[in-house]
């Protein structure tokens, strides 16, 4: 016994200070932040080039986003299967360009890319460009003349002008100025060319701004553009399709200056659009990620180097072992007892989806609904393998009845239902029910609660701020988890509910 | 307030917690291949007739779900008769028929139930509803037991059946569970049937506790516990300590009846053993596990440790 004691105790030891050591490490040689502490918002915007091939060879080109007003690029991501694949990288502009001798079918391209922004900060001082006059007919510059004079009357200063000019343009058509109306219909174009031109011809320069507009979970978000423009002092931005001045909130900068973003040689029908996701992340690790993004490939465990669906993924995962933790203690040294050894984990890891008190009262009406129609069920005789399938289509029809009609009362939280494990919940009833009818409802109340309090302090757990960023930033940490729960393993002291099931020992005889 | 008692004086009393049973007993002694046979009834009966250790008549066997209405009817030439699962745990699904009723059968609890229902006793036995880990399983009738008439006021309506927990061949502790009323006719000992703990050198009863308190008469029959003294106690210590011998279990449970014709038969066997049996006592198990090992140590022989066991774990009157 003390051999396989020591034995036990090494290997745990071992685990236990790796774990420890490698998380001291990161936290103090590689800089990793040992508490949540910010939260930062990091978005991911994935790119999709749609296109049909013509004949001949094909070169796509897409100017890549460069880290303007203050955003940083964290990571960037090409998808290019079967095509040859450069980034050109010139003086101050980059571009992708995939290329291809042939193809018949037409083709999506992916370019992923990860940005946050640190700071609000502006955009760099540029020298003004010179100003090209656009060429107009004669009514043409005569309306904008007018127009230009009526507005000029009317504002301060260049600023004052150019958001006159957007307002007017963004007028409903019978409100609208004559000359603004004529404008708009003579040019046939969209209403920031017609205004970069109004704005040219009064001797103002300015320039497009071309950027996404962010809004998490988004799909087939297309490129939305901004305009700015020099005063004689320096940049203001205005958004044409709002009127507004300032740069809006979540607007990702892609480039600066006109020209076309995409460039499509031996294809038509091109399109550009993006799907958005932003996730929280804590500010010190999204710092701590860009700086070792390649400078410790070796040392970094970091799950950040996944794909972002994945990391999501290991997100929930890493929190597994911790439930186990709560399970281990509450069994072995406490020792409650639970339906299932780790069923408390799953319905835990439904109260996640559902939040807690919703989770808890769909669990108690499905279980203690499904336990009535089992008492039903029961005097069938049935075999057993049926039943319970029977059991399950009924556990499936209760959540489907609970998220209907509390959809019909407005409770949009109870719809959630979805997230409980249905096999589960079925073994739980079957469970449950045969439980009530050889030892009674004691029993099952005992053991019901047991699996609720564990799964609720096993819920508690895993949404710990502290306990979510440990997990996933310092995975490490798992193994000193393991060797706790080895430890635990040859525990061979009185559990808590001991004490009191032998309390009348206690007695003199 | 709830009472709890300190961790201290549950080591001071020798009080045996599940944890240590696992880990320090129940891992360490008994080996996992072996537990085959003591899950499976049917090896256990058999491996028990080879080693000549007496048990319960066995009638038959069902396997399948269609053999079930050629067996029911087989059943119709005896008048008793006893449904276990072969791999049940705990005293699950255990159907005993005292006796019939015209086309009834009556339940030792004096219930009738009919035919059909003894089918479907049968058919939840074979789909594993009582069974480890909810496994298919078979069933087994065996006969009824015509215990012995001197303990038929000690029980309400079920047997009762005698548990020794032997250690490396050594009887340790022992005690008589008691059905009542309370407990629906079984001997399970938080569902409120009386423990009764048994001095291992006489045999004799020490105490008898229900939900954790002394009790001096049976709920039920008002037989006085003090009085009973069971007999053949001999032939049971040297029945459960050959279990062990010949089971490869180290630490063993065994449950023993008492035939009125036949004497002590072996019911069946337990790898995992409660630790109920301490509070019948009030008395802890460590202290006799160690004394048990070094009488292991010691000698090899049967009788001897038998009687060195006597001789230790013996209670003064």
């Amino acid at each position: 016994m003390m051999a396989s004691r020591t034995r036990i105790g090494l290997i745990a030891g071992g685990l236990f200070f790796l774990g420890v050591g490698l998380t001291l490490y990161k936290a103090f040689i590689l800089g990793f932040p040992l508490l949540p502490g910010e939260y930062r918002e990091v978005w991911t915007i994935e790119s999709k080039i749609n296109f049909k091939p013509t004949k001949g060879p094909v070169q796509v080109d897409l100017k890549l986003p460069g880290s303007l007003a203050g955003w940083v690029i964290l990571e960037e991501h090409f998808a290019s299967s079967g095509f040859g694949f450069t980034v050109v990288e010139n003086s101050d502009t980059r571009e992708a360009r995939w290329t291809r001798q042939q193809l018949v079918d037409s083709t999506t391209l992916y370019y992923k890319l990860q940005a946050y922004r640190p700071t609000d900060s502006e955009l760099d001082d540029l020298t003004p460009p010179t100003i090209e006059k656009p060429r107009l007919e004669k009514d043409q510059s005569a309306a904008m003349e007018r127009l230009i004079g009526l507005l000029s009357e009317q504002s301060s200063d260049t600023a004052s002008f150019v958001s006159l000019l957007a307002t007017e343009f963004n007028k409903d058509s019978d409100a609208q100025d004559h000359d603004a109306q004529f404008l708009l219909g003579t040019f046939d174009e969209p209403e920031k060319v017609v205004l970069l031109a109004v704005l040219a011809h009064a001797g103002i320069p300015a320039q497009e701004i071309r950027g996404i507009r962010l809004e998490d979970g988004r799909r087939r978000q297309t490129l939305s553009s901004l305009i700015e423009f020099h005063d004689g002092d320096r940049w203001l931005i205005i958004d044409p399709a709002r009127a507004s001045m300032g740069m809006p909130d979540n607007f990702f900068v892609w480039q600066r200056g006109n020209g076309a973003l995409l460039g499509v040689i031996g294809g038509g029908d091109s399109s550009l659009e993006f799907a958005l996701v932003s996730n929280r992340l804590p500010a010190k690790t999204v710092t701590s990620m860009e700086q070792m993004a390649h400078a410790y490939a070796l040392l970094d465990f970091s799950i950040y180097a996944l794909p972002v669906e994945q990391q999501g993924a290991f997100k929930g995962l890493m929190l597994i072992p911790v439930a186990a933790l709560v399970v281990v203690i509450m069994r072995l040294l406490v020792g409650l007892k639970t339906s299932g050894t780790f069923m408390p984990i799953l319905i835990a890891l439904a109260f996640l989806q559902t939040t807690l008190l919703t989770g808890l009262s769909l669990f108690i009406i499905l279980v203690g609904a499904g336990l009535w129609i089992r008492s039903w069920l029961s005097h069938m005789n049935l075999l057993l393998v049926s039943r319970i399938s029977a059991v399950i289509i009924v556990v499936i029809f209760m959540m489907a009845t609970t998220a209907i009609i509390s959809y019909k009362f407005g409770l949009d939280r109870a719809l959630t239902v979805t997230f409980f494990p249905t096999i589960i919940l079925a073994w739980t009833i079957e469970r449950m029910s045969i439980l009530w009818e050889e030892d009674g409802w004691k029993e099952v109340l005992k053991q019901g609660g047991g699996s609720l309090l564990v799964a609720i302090l096993a819920y508690m757990v895993m949404t710990n701020s502290l306990v979510e960023h440990l997990t996933f930033n310092f995975p490490e940490l798992t193994l000193s988890l393991l060797a706790v729960i080895l430890l635990l393993g040859k525990y061979t002291g009185y559990r808590l509910s001991e004490l009191y099931r032998f309390s009348d020992l206690d007695k003199p005889t | 307030m709830i009472k709890l008692i300190s961790p201290r004086k549950l080591r001071e009393l020798g009080i045996l917690g599940m944890n240590r049973r696992n880990v320090g007993f129940i891992g360490k002694y008994n080996p996992r291949k072996n537990y085959r046979l003591v899950d499976d009834k049917l090896q256990t009966k058999e491996t028990a007739l080879r080693h000549n250790i007496r048990v319960p008549e066995l009638y038959g066997v069902i396997e399948y779900q269609h053999e079930i209405a050629a067996a029911t009817r087989k059943l119709d030439k005896h008048e008793g008769f006893v449904i276990k699962p072969v791999q049940g745990s705990g005293g699950k699904g255990i159907l005993v028929i005292i006796g019939r009723d015209g086309e009834l059968f009556r339940k030792s609890s004096g219930t009738l139930i009919d035919a059909a229902e003894v089918r479907r006793h049968l058919s939840n036995i074979l789909a594993g509803l009582y069974s480890l880990g909810g496994r298919n399983d078979k069933a087994m009738i065996e006969a009824l037991i015509r215990f012995d008439p001197y303990l038929e006021k000690y029980s309400f309506e079920g047997v009762p059946d005698v548990r020794v927990i032997a250690f490396k061949g050594v009887p340790v502790m022992a005690m008589v569970r008691c059905a009542t009323h309370e407990s629906d006719g079984k001997a399970n000992l938080h569902q409120g049937a009386v423990g009764v703990g048994i001095d291992i050198a006489s045999g004799k009863a020490v105490r008898a506790v229900q939900h954790g308190h002394l009790v001096t008469n049976h709920p039920d029959t008002d037989a006085c516990f003090a009085e009973l003294q069971i007999p053949h106690w001999s032939q049971i210590l040297d029945l459960a300590s050959r279990c062990v011998a010949m089971t490869g279990l180290g630490y063993l449970g065994v449950d023993i009846v008492l035939d009125k014709l036949r004497g002590p038969m072996l019911l069946e066997l337990n790898a995992r053993p409660g630790l109920a049996i301490q509070v019948a006592n009030m008395a802890g198990l460590r202290h006799r596990l160690a004394v048990a090992e070094k009488i292991a140590a010691q000698t090899d022989n049967h009788e001897e440790k038998i009687a060195l066991a006597r001789q230790h774990f013996g209670v003064e009157h």
